[in-house]
């Protein structure tokens, strides 16, 4: 059974606004009956451009329809530029919270309202068409590249399985699990995700120079000599050049004959994984 | 208001009797069977008597009967059974409708151990074509696995034929019976079945514990590899308290059988002719002339099934749905979708499952509910009889 919050299950239960509204200014149809929800918001807006009334009328679950109650009561009031600033996460936090395998429902309010606004403009029928100039993704809930991007984006998706969450995209045959990855992967190198990745791909990437030298001085510190010291050898850091670190061996390592091989094996392989994999070390 | 409790097929109520009979084996006689002193072994006179009731109830020897912790585990131990007792067999037969402890193990073994497998389809009403089944038969198929009873539709399907059709071809059958027994007879010394799995929590024993029937003589490989238990055919103490209480259930289903299928049925049928009539729009789902006489599947159009549920559970009545939204995945019910019903009631499926608890005054509070939560939600839907759903991209695959 899923976890719904008290809210979710009040606008289930006592759903605000269901209805339709006859020559509503703007018209938004999603979704579809064999894809399991639909919904279609009507909007109408007066001459000062204010959202004076909106209703819904919704075929699926219950956050499907405690997520079209909830936007309908989002919008009344507000203008229509206020409103087209409303995400799917909005309508999520306005539930107090919705299962994260059930925030395909916010998506689809959000998707409704653009498709209404724009109706209203006369810019789109009521019923959203695809354009067919992107590229259709998941056949079986005909979800195309665009859609996913904009997920993707608005909620800094992470894997395929919160694709699938948010979009549906994934969730029949998984026949285009692939094609996920793929824009996933693309979406993140557009750098659409604003916040830093959870970890970033070396140690002191973002770093400015002190913090950066004060990395390489502790990593000789804390992991390098002792190591070396172990043998009863010893190294001290000399300079930073950019990307070139100089250092000097001291106590035995000074006239080992492997010397060589300790600073290219221990020292640099060392800074290159804790540091950079950019940097070179060399004896000054 | 006390809860009306009509998805016994999803699982049922311990019967009170049952429950008496596995007590003392918890905290009195709770020795290990295969202890050498006489505490421990005391236990195992109830276990023998427990599966001699079980053998009972399926007209088969006591020495056939496994016991598992599942019916899940009796059908991966039966699949992987006939697959390693014949390696260069490596085609299997089954369904598009079994449960998914079928399912989802022949996708494995066909996905990540390159076993080929046919999934037999079925008509509008779940039927399989039994010409369909000899036709995909060939030397290399090493086990046939069709259920005996859908738990969805309720659907009972014609084992005794096709246990001789696998019979005639030499190929192992096995039947996930899960359904089926304590439900409706079943007797395996006039049934050619070479292996069947059955659980304890779907006939009033409790849940952990199953039991896998493997006719005599078949070769057959262990699945859990351990101790001397189930004479090394299931390693594993014996989970007595359960295997004693499935064989007190076994033994109540064979008493109650008879009249219980007349009172059952009778609910049964009251109830999906007065839904079917006071709700338009709606359909029955499955084979009316050959189902368990406990189960009914209805879809109501236009709306949603976990909508109808939770508009259910306002009023305690618990049944189940085999819409998208309720399983986790996002597609409806494998066995609708097998069925080829109609996206437009396909997700609004209700499954409503009875038992020999279910009353007549339960019947007819949910005959009496149920129109008005169809008429609610029905209201907040764009779609109906007149819009009808628009054109969807898909085409699910399988």
């Amino acid at each position: 059974m899923w976890e719904y919050s008290d809210i979710v299950k009040d606008h289930f239960l006592n759903p605000r606004n269901a209805g339709k509204i006859e020559n509503a200014n703007g018209v938004g149809e999603v979704g579809s009956l064999a894809c399991g929800d639909a919904l279609t918001l009507y909007i109408q807006v007066n001459d000062d451009n204010v959202i004076t009334d909106s209703k819904f009328q919704t075929f699926g679950c219950a956050s499907a329809i405690a997520s079209s109650s909830a936007l309908t009561e989002m919008l009344i009031g507000k203008t229509v530029e206020e409103a087209q600033k409303i995400t799917n996460k909005d309508i999520a936090k306005y539930l107090g919270g919705l299962p994260r395998e059930k925030m395909h429902c916010s998506v689809m309010g959000q998707e409704a309202l653009e498709q209404a606004i724009k109706n209203m403009r006369g810019e789109a029928p009521p019923k959203a068409e695809h354009s067919h100039e992107g590229e259709l993704i998941c056949e079986c809930f005909g979800i195309f590249d665009e859609e996913i991007l904009h997920a993707i984006k608005e909620n800094n998706l992470k894997s395929v399985e919160d694709i699938t969450n948010f979009t549906k995209a994934g969730g029949g045959c998984g026949k285009c699990i692939d094609d996920l990855e793929r824009l996933l992967a693309e979406a993140q190198g557009e750098g659409v995700c604003p916040t830093p990745s959870d970890q970033p791909s070396f140690p002191a990437q973002g770093m400015t120079n002190i913090q950066r030298m004060h990395l390489i001085e502790s990593v000789i510190d804390d992991e390098i000599r002792p190591m070396l010291q172990a043998d009863g050898g010893d190294i001290r850091l000399m300079d930073i050049d950019r990307s070139t670190v100089l250092v000097k061996f001291m106590g035995m390592c000074s006239n080992c004959p492997s010397s060589q091989l300790t600073l290219h094996n221990v020292v640099e392989a060392k800074l290159q994984e804790k540091v950079d994999p950019d940097l070179t070390v060399k004896e000054g | 208001m006390n809860t009306i409790y009509m998805d016994n097929n999803a699982t049922t109520q311990v019967d009170q009797a049952v429950f008496d009979e596995m007590k003392p084996f918890f905290t009195e006689m709770y020795g290990n069977p295969s202890s050498m002193h006489r505490f421990g072994g005391q236990v195992g006179v109830h276990l023998k008597k427990a599966r001699q009731r079980v053998a009972t109830l399926l007209n088969c020897e006591p020495d056939e009967i496994i016991f598992t912790s599942c019916g899940s585990e009796s059908d991966n131990t039966a699949i992987r059974s006939a697959l390693n007792a014949q390696p260069n067999k490596r085609h299997i037969i089954t369904t598009r409708v079994e449960h998914p402890a079928i399912l989802s193990l022949c996708k494995f073994l066909k996905k990540k151990e390159g076993y080929d497998v046919t999934y037999l389809g079925t008509d509008a009403h779940g039927r399989i074509d039994l010409d369909d089944l000899k036709n995909s038969i060939r030397k290399e198929t090493a086990i046939i696995s069709i259920m005996w009873a859908n738990n969805e539709t309720g659907n009972i399907y014609p084992i005794e034929e096709i246990a001789k059709i696998a019979t005639d071809n030499g190929v192992i059958f096995h039947t996930d019976a899960v359904q089926a027994v304590g439900k409706i007879p079943i007797d395996l010394k006039k049934t050619p079945i070479d292996m069947l799995s059955l659980s304890g929590h779907k006939l009033h024993a409790p849940k952990g514990v199953g039991a896998l029937f493997v006719r005599k003589k078949l070769p057959f490989r262990p699945f859990l590899i351990g101790g001397h238990q189930e004479r090394s055919r299931r390693a594993g103490t014996e989970n007595t308290t359960g295997i004693i209480a499935l064989g007190k259930a076994c033994e109540l289903a064979q008493d109650h059988m008879t009249a219980e299928n007349i009172q059952v049925k009778d609910l049964r049928d009251k109830l999906e002719t007065e839904l079917l009539n006071s709700i338009p729009d709606s359909i029955l789902n499955g084979d009316k002339e050959n189902r368990l006489p406990n189960t009914s599947n209805i879809s109501f159009g236009y709306v949603e099934g976990e909508a109808i549920l939770l508009m259910m559970d306002q009023f305690d009545i618990c049944a189940s749905s085999g819409s998208a939204c309720t399983s986790g995945s996002l597609e409806p019910s494998h066995v609708l979708r097998a069925m080829g019903i109609p996206f437009t009631f396909a997700h609004g499926s209700i499954r409503f499952s009875l038992s020999r608890f279910n009353t007549e005054q339960e019947v007819d509070f949910v005959i009496k509910t149920m129109p008005d939560i169809i008429k609610n939600l029905r209201k907040l839907s764009p779609f109906s009889a007149e819009k009808a759903a628009p054109a969807c991209t898909k085409s699910y695959s399988e």
